[in-house]
């Protein structure tokens, strides 16, 4: 760095950004992308301050989208959230019933059975599934192919939504978990379904990833954009795929092992950059692992009740106390903290969004960036503003 | 072209000609070469129109191949018989017309309203500028300028002028960072494509496009056909791909960046306008591609003559066109600044290098039988050693990956 070049401060994420507002480069541009944009993933504004094309700084405004989720919890009974929760991450309604089903039964200690445990998990991973391959599709969007692999992925996430669709009645908003068990039980030609789909997945991925992994305009789109590293993620509470990209094995179905995820043997891919192309790909290698789970659940599943006998659902007054409930969902942590104080009603309902808290370090990866780069840096952060603003 | 072929004399290949006559010998002899040169802009513009209000279907349809689905396939042409209405969706083209011709056109108002209105006109009168200089069969050079090459390339850069304009003149952040990006686009890209080119106006001797094609025969000897040939075609396609903002360099109006890049503040029939120039580029850049490289409007063999040149160059055109379409369908888009690397650090050394093979194929064009073979391999030598080099040179930032497990 020589004497001529202005001063520059280095962001956490060690991108590099000259300081620009001086006589030659003259102004800077600020342009609101938002929240209108084509590609902001819902109703998200990105405040940029360009110097050319490149990124001096960004602010994320976001709120759009809010829906009071969680006061509405507070006046609801517990039950009544359940529907609410699928609106929260509208891509992976399954998870986020789990969270809070999980959250509920450790408030007011109710046990589940083997087949809904079995059930929960094969739910999570067709989940994990679907907004995986949807996350592969938009990435690419994003990057400017046109649509064709977008389409390629949602053909599959059709299937996936019909599967969906045939168990709980709606493609999207499943409302399918409940405190102790599940809604209904999946009839044995659901399963075989289910299995088939399963079986065909890895085809479908190896079917994309000759299409385009190895693509080198994707390869030099992303190889080196949007660094995070692994202490500023750990520091801002990153969690999930895109804090597995950056190499720290943090998964929270083995750190807390919970349902049955123990019992199916399954590994956890690490990124070593833990830029945008690992985290496409970290997606990629999780939903392999993600069939492995699901053939072995699959294989094993017992029969049975799928809910708690002793379950009440109405007038369900958990004894006053707290519980914090998580699971690793497709996007990272999601969890859900209540308070009770022995009302039919929570006293406090609180989500933990894994599509907020990763978002809060956008800045960091964009800033030294170019406008394109923020784009795809945003699709790979993986969110939902249904989510982020709750 | 002293002692005609035969070929030439056909009926087929002098309809267009017999038909135009018959038109013009009505009116004296003083009034018929205006009438003449009216009725070539006339086939021309009605021609492409056709031919854009097609391919604008087509795209979509094999987009949609592509991509899974069946594309547009219910508007019709009701008043067609035995068609149910809904012939591949060939009235989709015409649906579109009637909504761009009925929707409010909006100008914003910051905008420089007469640049604003200028851009889209511009952009047209220039696009269908270039067409005059194509030879689109035997009899069908609408001007025969003995620098139509020249001529092409020049009203074929004024293009991208217009383009800035809209950028400038919508006052609007978006479609001014589109401009900005044209402009380096256009600079960066017009470099390969005019160096690209050079050995074929060396090796014809020529700047005439008619004199392009005539130095071509049949199949073996297009340019295309030959090591710096092939290379020339290859670094115009790529560059072409740029100059008329298609994927994966479309860079100016970059949907998921720039909303729609300098489009952004046009609606109505002024985006229509736009959108029929680009594809008029399109067609322009793929005849200029095929006259130069693909033989322009000769047969492949000489027994396949009998059919007349205009529906050959058609044919070519077509193709060129298609993959257009294909590539689109296929990559993703490139960053500003790889997209000029691509350019200065690749097309250009490329294209210069092309020239020195190019010298050495016409210098060595008297080698006996058995050194012809030598003459072969030194001349791809001359390409592809290069190619492979500046190729890892500019790969080199990017690797597949391996990953581990926890």
């Amino acid at each position: 760095m020589n004497e001529l070049t202005p001063p520059s401060f280095n962001p956490p994420s060690g991108a590099q950004v000259r300081a620009v507002h001086d006589a030659f480069h003259g102004d800077l541009l600020e342009v609101s992308m938002g929240p209108h944009h084509p590609s902001t993933h819902g109703v998200f504004r990105m405040m940029v301050t360009l110097d050319g094309e490149t990124i001096v700084k960004l602010k994320p405004v976001f709120g759009y989208l809010h829906r009071n989720h969680e006061k509405l919890g507070e006046n609801t009974t517990y039950l009544s959230s359940m529907p609410y929760t699928d609106r929260l991450d509208y891509l992976n309604s399954m998870t986020n019933n789990w969270a809070y089903a999980l959250a509920v039964e450790k408030l007011a200690g109710q046990s589940v059975p083997e087949r809904a445990e079995y059930l929960r998990v094969i739910l999570a991973e067709l989940t994990r599934l679907l907004n995986h391959t949807c996350l592969a599709g938009f990435l690419l969007q994003d990057c400017g192919a046109s649509g064709t692999p977008l389409m390629y992925a949602f053909r599959e996430r059709e299937k996936i939504l019909d599967l969906f669709e045939a168990l709980s009645g709606s493609r999207m908003m499943c409302n399918y978990q409940r405190f102790g068990g599940c809604r209904v039980d999946p009839s044995p030609e659901w399963l075989t379904a289910a299995q088939s789909l399963t079986d065909g997945y890895g085809r479908f991925l190896d079917e994309y990833e000759s299409l385009i992994t190895q693509n080198e305009i994707l390869m030099a789109r992303t190889q080196g954009v949007g660094v995070l590293s692994p202490a500023l993620a750990v520091s801002a509470g990153v969690t999930g795929p895109m804090l597995r990209a950056t190499g720290v094995n943090y998964d929270l179905r083995k750190v807390d092992a919970y349902g049955f995820y123990p019992r199916f043997p399954f590994r956890v891919p690490l990124g070593d950059h833990g830029d945008t192309y690992d985290r496409y790909m970290i997606r990629i290698l999780e939903m392999r692992e993600s069939i492995t789970i699901l053939q072995q659940a699959f294989r094993t599943l017992p029969s049975g009740p799928i809910i708690d006998p002793k379950a009440k659902l109405r007038g369900f007054r958990p004894k006053p106390g707290e519980a914090y409930g998580r699971i690793e969902g497709p996007k990272g942590e999601i969890g859900f903290y209540l308070i009770s104080d022995g009302s039919p009603n929570p006293y406090r309902y609180r989500v933990r969004p894994p599509s907020l808290v990763n978002l809060t370090i956008l800045e960091d990866l964009c800033l030294g960036q170019t406008l394109a780069d923020a784009v795809i840096i945003l699709g790979s952060i993986d969110i939902v503003l249904g989510e982020v603003d709750r | 072209m002293n002692a005609a072929p035969p070929a030439a004399d056909a009926f087929l290949e002098r309809l267009p000609l017999i038909a135009r006559d018959m038109l013009t010998v009505w009116f004296p002899e003083p009034a018929r070469w205006l009438l003449n040169s009216l009725l070539a802009i006339a086939a021309i513009i009605i021609s492409f129109a056709t031919l854009f209000s097609l391919l604008t279907l087509a795209e979509r349809k094999i987009l949609g191949r592509v991509q899974n689905r069946p594309g547009p396939n219910r508007t019709g042409l009701p008043f067609l018989p035995f068609t149910a209405g809904r012939i591949f969706g060939l009235g989709q083209p015409f649906a579109d017309g009637i909504k761009m011709l009925t929707k409010e056109d909006i100008v914003p108002r910051a905008a420089d309203q007469f640049l604003h209105f200028l851009a889209p006109v511009a952009l047209l009168a220039l696009s269908i500028l270039t067409f005059a200089v194509i030879p689109f069969g035997r009899h069908l050079v609408p001007v025969e300028l003995d620098a139509g090459v020249l001529y092409f390339f020049a009203a074929g850069a004024a293009t991208e002028l217009a383009i800035f304009m809209a950028g400038w003149a919508s006052r609007n952040k978006f479609a001014l960072l589109a401009a900005m990006r044209a402009l380096a686009q256009l600079i960066s890209y017009e470099l390969p494509l005019l160096l690209s080119i050079v050995p074929v106006i060396m090796l014809a001797q020529s700047l005439s496009p008619t004199a392009i094609v005539t130095a071509q025969g049949t199949l073996p000897h297009w340019y295309v056909c030959t090591p710096w040939g092939f290379a020339a075609f290859v670094i115009f396609f790529i560059a072409a791909l740029a100059e008329s903002n298609r994927s994966p360099f479309d860079l100016p109006e970059a949907e998921s960046e720039l909303i729609a890049g300098h489009l952004t503040e046009y609606s109505g029939f002024k985006y229509a306008i736009f959108f029929m120039a680009e594809y008029f580029g399109m067609c322009a850049l793929s005849g200029m591609g095929v006259t130069l490289f693909l033989g322009g409007w000769q047969a492949p063999f000489s027994f396949l003559e009998f059919i007349p040149s205009y529906v050959w160059f058609g044919a070519k055109l077509l193709t060129l066109l298609l993959l257009f379409i294909w590539i689109r369908a296929t990559f993703p888009r490139l960053r500003m600044d790889q997209l000029t690397r691509l350019a200065w650090k690749f097309l250009v050394p490329l294209a210069l290098i092309n020239l020195l093979t190019a010298a050495f194929w016409h210098h060595s064009h008297n080698w006996s039988t058995p050194l012809q073979l030598v003459r072969w391999a030194i001349a791809i030598f001359l390409v592809v050693s290069p190619f492979l080099w500046l190729g890892r040179a500019l790969t080199q930032t990017f690797r597949p990956r391996t990953y581990r497990y926890a």
